[in-house]
Parts: C-alpha cells; sequence; structure tokens
C-alpha cells in the first residue's frame, strides 16, 4: 500500500472496507434453507474450485492409467488371455460333467424305476471304425454278465443290442445300422412290423400293409417279440408314411439319440419293463391315449392279435 | 498547519477544510441520536438521511478519499448498529458514497449551493440504490427500485442538506 499512489491507495481502501462489510454482512445473514450466507458463499466459492479440481485429478489419474501407467499391461493382458483360455475349457468341461451327471442321474433313474429289472450302465467307449456300420463299443463285457443278443436302450429308448461280448466290453450293434432290427408295433394301432436300419438317422418300420392306418406321429414300441427287448419300450416316432406296392412305407424317428451316446443300459433280460408315461419316448400329441403308458401287465392282458412279416 | 490549503488539480484551485477538533465527531454523533430520535417523535422526518448528509458533506469538504470512505464506515456502521438492519448494510452504502463524494469533491467547486443540492440528490439516490442492492443480492429482501417516498426523499434530503451545509461551514477553521 505504501508505494501506491494515493489514488489507487484510497480505490484499495474502499474496496477492502467494502468487503469487509460485506463478509460482516454474509455471516450475519442467514438463510432459512442454506444456513448462514457466508457459508453458501463458501461453499459456492469452494465447490467449483473442487469439482475443477477433482476433474482435473481424474484427468491426470486416467491419462496415467490409460497412457502412462502400461509397463505390466502387455504382460497381464497375456496372463488374462490365458487365464481366460483356462476357464473357457474349465467351463467347457463343468458343463460336460455337468451333462454327463444329468445323463447318470437319468440312467440312475431309470434303473431304480426298474429295480427289479436285471441291468447293467456301461459307457460308450467307441465307435465302429467302419463308416458304413453303426456299431459302439461299450466297457462292460462278460464279466458283468453281458451276452450276446441283449437288449441295449437309454432312458429314452431303444439303441441297439449286443452283437458281441468280450471280458471287458462289448459290441454293440445300434438300431440305425443296416442289418439291425427290432420287434415293433405301432403303440396306438398295435399294428406290427419290424423296425430296422438303413444306414441313416431315420429307421423304417416294414411289412406293415396299406390298409392299416397309420399316421404321422404315431409311437413305434418295442413288441417284445424278437426276445431281445422287453415289451413296450420306445422305439421312435413316425414321421413319414407312404402306400407302397404291397407295404406301407414308413419312416420312425429313433427315440434315443443314437448318434450322441455316451452312456447305456443293456438289459440282462428281456422280461417287460414298466414304463412309466415320462420314460416313454414322447411326441405323438396327435394320438388318442396310449396303451403303451400303461403298465406292462394291462398291456399284455389286452394285447391284440399279432403280425408277423 | 494551515487551516486551509489549495488541492491543484486540472489547474483549478480547490479548497481542502480543516474543522475545528471534534466537529466531525460531534456532527457525527448528533445527526445519528437525532436520526435515531426524532422520529419517534416525528414520523415523518424518518424520511430524512442526516448520516448521509454528514458523509456527503465531510466527504465534499475533506476531499480525501481515504477518510471520507472511512468515514462513511464507521457512520455506516453505527447507523447500522441503531436500526434493525443487519451491521454494514448502511456501512457499504456510506462507504461508498463517502470515497465518492471526497473524489468528486477534489475536483468540483462543492461551495455553491446548487452544486451542493444537485450532488446530494445524486448521492442520495445513489445511496438509495446501493441499499436496495444490497438488500436484494445479500439479504434477499426484494425492495422496489423507485417509490414516491423516494423521490420526495430525494428532493427533501438535499435541501435539508443546503442548509446543513451552511450551518456546518461554521464549524471550518477559517
Amino acid at each position: 500500500m505504501a508505494g501506491l499512489p494515493s489514488r489507487h491507495r484510497s480505490l484499495f481502501l474502499l474496496a477492502g472496507v467494502v468487503l469487509l462489510q460485506v463478509l460482516l454482512l454474509a455471516v450475519q445473514i442467514r438463510r432459512d434453507s442454506q444456513g448462514r450466507l457466508i457459508r453458501v458463499w463458501t461453499v459456492s466459492a469452494v465447490s467449483p474450485v473442487e469439482r475443477s479440481g477433482a476433474w482435473g485429478i481424474g484427468k491426470i489419474r486416467d491419462a496415467w492409467r490409460h497412457y502412462f501407467a502400461l509397463s505390466d499391461t502387455a504382460r497381464q493382458n497375456e496372463e488374462l488371455r490365458r487365464e481366460n483360455g483356462q476357464l473357457k475349457l474349465e467351463i467347457m468341461q463343468l458343463q460336460s460333467k455337468s451333462a454327463e451327471a444329468d445323463r447318470l442321474a437319468a440312467l440312475l433313474n431309470f434303473k431304480q424305476k426298474q429295480a427289479k429289472v436285471p441291468m447293467v450302465v456301461a459307457r460308450v467307449i467307441g465307435a465302429s471304425a467302419d463308416a458304413n456300420s453303426a456299431v459302439l463299443y461299450l466297457d462292460q463285457g462278460l464279466n458283468e454278465g453281458i451276452r450276446k443278443n441283449m437288449g441295449v436302450i437309454t432312458p429314452e429308448g431303444v439303441v441297439g443290442k449286443v452283437i458281441e461280448s468280450f471280458r471287458n466290453t462289448c459290441q454293440v450293434l445300434l438300431v440305425t445300422d443296416r442289418d439291425s432290427g427290432v420287434g415293433a408295433m405301432i403303440a396306438y394301432s398295435r399294428v406290427h412290423g419290424p423296425v430296422g436300419g438303413m444306414g441313416e438317422p431315420l429307421l423304417v418300420m416294414k411289412f406293415v400293409g396299406n390298409d392299416e392306418e397309420v399316421k404321422i406321429g404315431d409311437r413305434i414300441v418295442t413288441s417284445g417279440m424278437d426276445r431281445i427287448f422287453p415289451k413296450d419300450l420306445p422305439v421312435g416316432i413316425i414321421t413319414q408314411v407312404k402306400p407302397g406296392g404291397q407295404y406301407k412305407q414308413i419312416r420312425v424317428r429313433p427315440s434315443a439319440n443314437v448318434e450322441k451316446l455316451e452312456e447305456v443300459i443293456v438289459l440282462l433280460t428281456t422280461d417287460p419293463l414298466a414304463m412309466k408315461p415320462q420314460d416313454s419316448a414322447s411326441g405323438n400329441a396327435t394320438t388318442p391315449p396310449n396303451p403303451a403308458a400303461q403298465p406292462v401287465s394291462a398291456l399284455t392282458k389286452s394285447k391284440p392279435a399279432e403280425k408277423h412279416p | 498547519m494551515n487551516d486551509a490549503f489549495d488541492l491543484r488539480i486540472n489547474e483549478s484551485h480547490i479548497e481542502v477544510h480543516k474543522f475545528h477538533g471534534g466537529a466531525i465527531l460531534l456532527s457525527m454523533i448528533f445527526a445519528l441520536l437525532l436520526q435515531a430520535f426524532v422520529p419517534v417523535y416525528l414520523p415523518k422526518t424518518s424520511i430524512l438521511d442526516l448520516p448521509l448528509l454528514i458523509t456527503i458533506y465531510f466527504g465534499l469538504s475533506r476531499r480525501n478519499p481515504s477518510t471520507g470512505l472511512l468515514l462513511g464506515t464507521v457512520i455506516g456502521l453505527l447507523q447500522d448498529s441503531l436500526s434493525k438492519t443487519p451491521l454494514g448494510l448502511f456501512g457499504i452504502a456510506k462507504t461508498i458514497i463517502g470515497y465518492l463524494a471526497s473524489s468528486i469533491g477534489a475536483r468540483l467547486d462543492t461551495e455553491h449551493p446548487a452544486a451542493r443540492f444537485a450532488l446530494t440528490a445524486a448521492f442520495f439516490a445513489l445511496h438509495q440504490g446501493i441499499v436496495v442492492l444490497v438488500q436484494k443480492l445479500l439479504l434477499a429482501q426484494p425492495q422496489p427500485w423507485f417509490t414516491m417516498r423516494l423521490l420526495i426523499a430525494c428532493i427533501v434530503n438535499p435541501i435539508l442538506g443546503v442548509f446543513l451545509y451552511y450551518l456546518l461551514d461554521r464549524f471550518r477553521k477559517s
């Protein structure tokens, strides 16, 4: 102040005195909603600075993190990629195990329901080396009581039959193989006819006369006539019906997913199984109440005359 | 020390006046007492602002901005303390008026009654403007910028000021 001209000195003095009085006013004034005015002013004056400071520090921190502190990022990225790959692999393994657990649970459930029926759960360990034959190898054999011509099923339906049995393994011919055949019948009409493979995903039902009433969606079950499979096991669903020269041309979609088998059941007997509706193959909503869904004992009492090719 | 001396600005001679000891203090106290006391018995006299007239007069006479603004500050704060207004309301207004009066008094001849009337009217209006502004901005008390009462006060106070200034001139050291 001493070095300033008199006119400027008085101006500074004016500004200082007025400012002091403004502050004095601010200290005294109390706004109902915001407290003392001096606090309102202080907050109003400080908050933009704080906001600007926070914004600036945030930008600097972001810049530091995103541009300067990246020395370990490549290594961390690589580690994360590796970890990600491992986690993906673990997830796939867990999903596979989960699916396997579901399948095994279904098998166990099926086996528990058929407690009186001797059966062996076996795991698929191999397939045929011949692309033209639908053959599987199981991890159970003679030691478990598996013999030739025993039926192989899943809870969904018929899979095939054992064509060779060894000490610890056996060979299964799938129903889709050209040489396979299953004694079957249409569940609703009880019309009999063997079901065999054609080397394709679909099966064919043979020797059903043109005069027989056959509808798409009809369920095919085992007839028990082949002395391999118990009666009324699900075989498949009719997907196509055409009149032929003497017999209808009937295509059947297998109930069991024979292309993706991992665990199967080998029936050690041909005694009838008590199939419940949920155990049977589903899909025929158009057909009337299914006799095959009834207990086997009831079915056997009303069994119609069987037809043989 | 001379009782009066010349202030040379722009080649014109402006006389700076000194007053008898205690004249400023007594005038200030007397004005404040009257301002606080008389309206109790004569309510219409509340239109007068004697402390402002004292501030203007001594600012114009002393012609020292620092002294003028400090005198205005003291008078204003005392007036605030005697009223219900927050300390600083009249203080700010009279500080500015004291500064402006001193600054203008150092440049103009303010001895003529007409000049005194005009300057007092202008300062009075400015004083009221500052008061209203502070009330609006700081106190959140909406006040009208112009009223008929203010217009009357803006005429009455300068008239009274001319006579008061003449009376106060008696306290100058010749």
